[in-house]
């Protein structure tokens, strides 16, 4: 760790702690206002830990999609040209598949609350 | 205080010149600074009769796509008023003439509009069991309305929803490929052409006045036009508009199959099944959207709160429910 204690998840820590102290005192419309703030405090901390690994899986994924190499930004745009000319079908199992999983790793830090609604023969 | 006297003066010339009444006005406050209006309860006394109501002005935001003006949205609520709908009644409409911006004045109607509360709360249980039937009876009575009379109303049909959404999300320049493989389903499951009806268009949980007996009014005309049916019934299903109770589709309070069954009953209009499910699909792109919509207009400046920010990321949340829809997946 290159920084003095504390380290930035300490100190970060330690902001959420303050934040939420002072929601009792708050109400109307400055207490709903620090809660969309302690949300995008949260949506940021949990993108810092795990975005990159998400972004290089599913950089991946594209690849093995599209059978062509490139940075996430190229083969997202790829994808999408292809989905509007028709070289790419939108029902297509492996591009659900594929989809379904880049959302789910976006959702695990923007709102990993929100599940998907299962059926049977998903895994568990 | 200034500003709410010279406000109340206009108020009081306004009534006076579109229901010859004379009125004293009290209890001016301003409720909310929404995206697109400017909201204002008051006290309207006439001969010693008062009257709580509501002022609605145009806020010089930017709407969605096709909002109506507020005159057009006051004549639209107005005529669902006398056709029976339960919605508050519109006492005048507002303009430069006034010197106000655009607006109309509204009989005010107790009752609540927050969503986790009303799918959620003990209190509205009751309220629960008989809000499918009563939104049945008033999507209804809505496309029961005479569609000629209120020529007004953009007609949108499935083809030009799906050009206007594809329009506006690609003009973001952000490559989101569920919205673009939602847009290939889309245009894949086109429902035949019908018979153009009175559509509300933002008929869902959240624009619900609700109260312990159940509808008390139907509100935020300002995405109505003329369209499918069935564009009604599926928006008002969106997992959105849910709050929470994945489980009953309907608003969050009610099963598919008694809520299309009370419609079917109402209407004389038979549900079609996959109609809805197309604009269930085609709903929720919209929200997704207008998601997007919000967080560029944060992105611009043009807005200056962080909920706008925020409101973008749920983005994910609206992606995953497009694909659980295109498989068929959830009740």
């Amino acid at each position: 760790m290159f920084s003095n204690r504390p380290h930035r998840n300490e100190l970060s820590a330690a902001l959420r702690e303050s934040l939420v102290a002072l929601i009792p005192q708050l109400e109307g419309k400055q207490r709903f206002e620090l809660r969309v703030a302690l949300n995008a405090f949260d949506i940021i901390e949990r993108e810092t830990v795990s975005a990159g690994a998400a972004a290089e899986s599913e950089r991946m994924r594209l690849v093995q999609l599209l059978d062509r190499d490139g940075t996430l930004v190229e083969l997202r745009r790829e994808l999408c040209l292809r989905l509007r000319d028709g070289r790419q079908r939108h029902d297509a199992p492996e591009l659900l598949s594929a989809l379904r999983a880049g959302v789910l790793a976006r959702l695990a830090f923007d709102n990993p609350g929100f599940k998907p609604f299962y059926r049977d023969g998903d895994p568990a | 205080m200034s500003g709410s006297a010279e406000l109340a003066d206009k108020l009081v010339s306004a009534w006076r010149r579109q229901r010859g009444e004379e009125i004293d006005v009290s209890a001016l406050q301003a409720l909310s600074t929404g995206a697109s209006s400017d909201t204002y309860a008051f006290d309207a006394t006439s001969r010693g009769l008062r009257e709580h109501c509501i002022l609605q002005l145009f806020g010089g935001g930017e709407s969605f796509v096709s909002a109506l003006s507020k005159t057009d949205q006051a004549r639209t609520q107005q005529a669902a008023f006398h056709a029976g709908v339960r919605t508050p009644e519109v006492m005048l409409t507002v303009g430069v003439d006034d010197g106000l911006a655009e607006g109309f004045v509204s009989r005010f109607v107790e009752g609540e509009t927050l969503g986790k509360r009303i799918v959620g709360d003990a209190r509205y249980a009751s309220a629960r069991r008989v809000l499918p039937q009563q939104c049945a009876e008033a999507l209804a009575a809505i496309h029961a309305l005479d569609a000629d009379a209120l020529h007004f109303l953009p007609l949108q049909t499935a083809h030009v929803q799906i050009g206007e959404l594809a329009q506006r999300h690609h003009g973001y320049g952000e490559d989101l490929p569920v919205f673009e493989a939602a847009f290939g389903w889309l245009r894949a499951h086109q429902p035949a052409p019908t018979l153009p009806r009175v559509v509300h268009g933002d008929f869902r949980t959240g624009n619900l006045l609700v109260d312990e007996q159940g509808l008390r009014g139907v509100l935020d005309w300002e995405l109505s036009h003329r369209g499918d049916a069935m564009e009604d019934l599926g928006w008002l299903c969106l997992r959105s508009w849910r709050f929470g109770c994945d489980a009953l589709p309907v608003g969050g309070f009610g099963e598919r199959a008694a809520f299309y069954e009370h419609y079917q009953t109402a209407s004389g209009i038979p549900v079609d099944i996959a109609a809805v499910h197309f604009w269930e699909v085609l709903g929720t792109l919209k929200w997704g959207v207008i998601c997007q919509w919000f967080s560029h207009r944060r992105l611009r400046g043009e807005i200056q709160a962080l909920e706008p920010a925020v409101i973008g990321r749920r983005i994910s949340e609206v992606e995953l429910q497009l694909l659980d829809l295109f498989e068929g997946r959830g009740p």
